[in-house]
């Protein structure tokens, strides 16, 4: 059937955003009784004692992202076990969770549902390995199908920077510390089993999951590689292309109106998103603008921006960086959230709503300003949404920033390859040769060109002065098998992915 | 045509020249002189000839720096480039005899390749000989548009400490500036090195500017912008400018030949200010 956006689909279309119909959570395991000695000191043998089934549902969060031992440490017991056809619910998988693709061949795993894959496992579900079609969902929608119970969680296995014997979970101590565990929270309450996995069994004071959500706790020697867990390496980029775009983005977000005191504000990890946030700090300093919050994945630069008062708040749903897991310690105004606080679409007074202005990136853009961070132009999964399009539905002004033509590749296309995000909720593209406003801005389109010097052009002329540089890309069509769904966030399908052979 | 920055650029780097139209600069040079290597002539070349042909640089000035008549490039530089239709060649170490040279060679190949627009010339005075015979050299070729001090090759010449602070070519300065003004010629001040001093690139350029030069060059993209904010009129500035040509125009209405605004006799030298601000303020876009 095709979809709101032309494209054929399995399962529920996307009927547009008018169409997204709104549901009530049942009740959690607040009143649940908490059962005593919990702790456990092997993970071979606990995982011997769970009533294991095939076709169970097991999910994992990505909070040690590259640095993650737990999820290949679990999966590798579990599969000693002889289960087989398990659906695997990860916040995000990366090229760290390589092991899990002798589970997919032995069809241990046959689905996997995640917002976020790379590396091994996204070529796998690529070359279509898994045997099922996978999901991949928005950050808002994972929380929002976990406790909908469209996903129902079997066993939640939740890695634990810090843990007390009786269950107490938080991110923010111990050696693996990663500050925030903001994607796990929906699996500790709607999971019907939780472990913790832990290295570090300490009394927990403040926790982010509580005790009554956690059914048993696995002592391990370690769950994570500090340096995988946080990066420490996004920087500010110092291509004077990728400064230009971030200049002509402040110019264009100051432009709007909306930079002023009580402005909101969420931006990335990227060197042209960090940039624009440099951007946007000098500016309020210089003009003595103070914003409400800044929201999302929480960088050291962010950090920054609330300690010199250019922020009241931060709202953090995972710390990219040591000064973050730092900060969200010792800042009183630097708060932790859920993934469902953040982004479910059913909560009205959801983070992503609340926003001005988001600042994201794009693989590709098309003409109707849907945009495509899942896939390459080749089909081949490298990532996902993310909080992308929870981020575009919520904010004023969605900004894509990117350099027109990258690699020799326009980012602007005919046709995005797979849509992550639909255009309607995508409202300008910021390159280094022009700014594209959707034309449902109309009345903004006319102001700024009257009032500003900004290069606003239309996003077909965008393509033209791509082409010009690039050429015409030839077509490719691919007929394989349907591995993934693109899901928007009210659980209906934007896209379809499809099998490609030959992956290098 | 709106000069406050020009932007050197090497002619060998395919990524720069691919880029250079959007950095903001209001003129960029592909240079083949200084920044590319002896081995790198060839390639240089062939690269800027190209890119001038093939790409789209908007409003973008677009000057090509060609090697100096000492050298053995300076003519297949200008045989390639000339006839692709830059906007100007700038002649590094320029007197009036290389000057001279230079416009008679590229007159034989408008000629022989029968061009429909004669190309401009920028000069660079960098010797103690140059600075000395500006208005020779200025007074030689009515092709000459711009003329930028070089004050790295100058200072070499004389053997002296280039500094911050600029003093020891403040007679340089005062020259170039007053020469080019007398000939209606741009004055472009000499770039400052430190790329990472942006206060001590303001204070450059505004002593530059208080001196008579309107434009000053650069040597790395995040100099434009502090560039333009020094050369570009201060909302105060236009709003006065404006107020004086409003002015002007009511006393021109009531056949008054003079005028005072809040006290102050208002002559023709001022209202020719006052006219070269708004003229600015528009080119600069922030006057519409």
């Amino acid at each position: 059937m095709k979809n709101a956006l032309g494209r054929d689909v399995p399962g529920q279309p996307y009927l547009g955003l008018q169409a997204i119909k709104r549901i009530e959570y049942k009740q959690t395991k607040s009143d649940k009784e908490e059962r005593k000695d919990k702790v456990h000191y092997d993970l071979g043998s606990f995982i011997k004692t769970l009533a294991l089934e095939d076709n169970m549902t097991l999910s994992f969060h990505h909070h040690l992202r590259n640095g993650d031992f737990v999820m290949n440490q679990v999966m590798a017991e579990v599969a000693k076990s002889g289960v087989k056809n398990l659906t695997i619910c990860a916040s995000s998988i990366f090229p760290v969770h390589a092991p899990l693709v002798a589970l997919i061949e032995q069809k241990t795993i046959t689905k996997i549902i995640a917002s976020y894959v790379s590396g091994p496992v996204a070529d796998a579900i690529s070359e279509g390995k898994v045997e099922e079609v996978c999901l991949l969902q928005t950050h808002g929608y994972r929380a929002t199908s976990i406790m909908s119970e469209e996903t129902p969680i079997d066993i939640a296995f939740i890695a634990a920077p810090a843990c007390s014997p009786d269950g107490n979970i938080t991110g923010s101590m111990g050696p693996s510390s990663c500050g925030v565990l903001g994607y796990a929270i929906a699996d500790a309450w709607y999971a019907k089993q939780v472990v913790a996995v832990t290295d570090f069994l300490v009394d927990v004071l403040d926790p982010e999951i509580p005790s009554v959500c956690v059914d048993d706790i696995v002592k391990v020697d370690r769950i994570g590689d500090p340096d995988g867990i946080v990066s420490g390496t996004t920087k500010i980029t110092r291509d004077p292309v990728g400064l230009r775009i971030a200049k002509l983005t402040s110019e264009f977000m100051k432009a709007t109106g909306l930079l002023k005191n009580g402005f909101t504000f969420q931006t990335g990890a990227g060197g042209i998103s960090l940039a624009v946030a440099k951007e946007i700090h000098e500016l309020c300093l210089d003009e003595n603008i103070k914003g409400k919050f800044a929201s999302g994945g929480i960088t050291s630069y962010l950090v920054k921006m609330l300690e010199d008062g250019v922020f009241e708040e931060l709202y953090d749903v995972q710390c990219f960086e040591l000064d973050a897991v730092e900060s969200i310690k010792r800042n009183p105004n630097h708060h932790k959230m859920s993934a469902a606080k953040y982004a479910d679409i059913h909560d009205p007074d959801n983070i992503v709503n609340q926003l001005d202005f988001v600042i994201l990136g794009a693989t590709e853009i098309d003409l109707d300003f849907n945009v495509n961070v899942t896939t390459g132009s080749d089909g081949r999964i490298m990532g996902g949404s993310g909080g992308h399009a929870d981020t575009a539905y919520g904010a004023k002004f969605a900004i894509i920033v990117s350099k027109l033509v990258s690699s020799r590749i326009s980012v602007v296309v005919d046709q995005v390859t797979t849509i992550t995000t639909p255009g309607e909720t995508v409202d300008v593209l910021v390159t280094d040769r022009g700014i594209a406003i959707h034309p449902r801005h109309q009345a903004l389109i006319d102001h700024l060109k009257a009032t500003t010097n900004l290069p606003i052009v239309e996003i077909q002329t965008l393509y033209q002065r791509a082409l010009a540089l690039t050429g015409i890309p030839e077509k490719t069509q691919n007929l394989g098998r349907i591995v993934a769904l693109s899901q928007y966030r009210d659980g209906t399908i934007l896209d379809v992915i499809r099998q490609i052979d030959n992956i290098d | 045509m709106l000069r406050r920055s020009a932007l050197f650029m090497p002619g060998n780097n395919p990524a720069m020249l691919l880029s250079a139209s959007i950095l903001g600069s209001d003129c960029i040079i592909f240079d083949l002189e200084d920044s590319v290597s002896l081995n790198q002539k060839d390639s240089a070349r062939l690269l800027v000839k190209h890119a001038i042909e093939t790409l789209d640089f908007g409003n973008v000035e677009v000057v090509v720096r060609i090697n100096p008549v000492s050298s053995q490039e300076w003519k297949q530089d200008l045989r390639e480039i000339v006839p692709v239709y830059p906007d100007a060649i700038m002649i590094p170490k320029a007197c009036k005899e290389d000057v001279e040279e230079i416009e008679r060679f590229i007159f034989e190949i408008e000629e022989e390749k029968q061009l429909t627009k004669k190309v401009k010339l920028m000069i660079i005075v960098e010797t103690a000989y140059g600075i000395e015979t500006i208005v020779e050299t200025l007074r030689c070729s009515r092709r000459i548009e711009c003329v930028l001090l070089g004050a790295e090759d100058l200072t070499t010449d004389l053997g002296i400490k280039r500094t911050k602070e600029g003093h020891e070519i403040d007679y340089a300065r005062a020259k170039v500036a007053m020469a080019a003004r007398a000939f209606s010629i741009q004055a472009m001040d000499t770039p400052f090195t430190d790329v990472e001093d942006r206060e001590g690139l303001v204070k450059d350029t505004l002593h530059a500017k208080s001196l008579g030069f309107s434009a000053k060059a650069c040597i790395h993209p995040n100099q434009i912008d502090a560039v333009h904010a020094v050369f570009d009129p201060t909302q105060s500035e236009i709003d006065a400018a404006i107020e004086i040509l409003e002015e002007r125009d009511r006393a021109l209405a009531l056949g008054l030949g003079v005028f005072s605004i809040h006290g102050k006799m208002i002559d023709l030298p001022v209202i020719q200010r006052a006219q070269n601000i708004v003229d600015l303020a528009r080119k600069t876009g922030k006057r519409k």
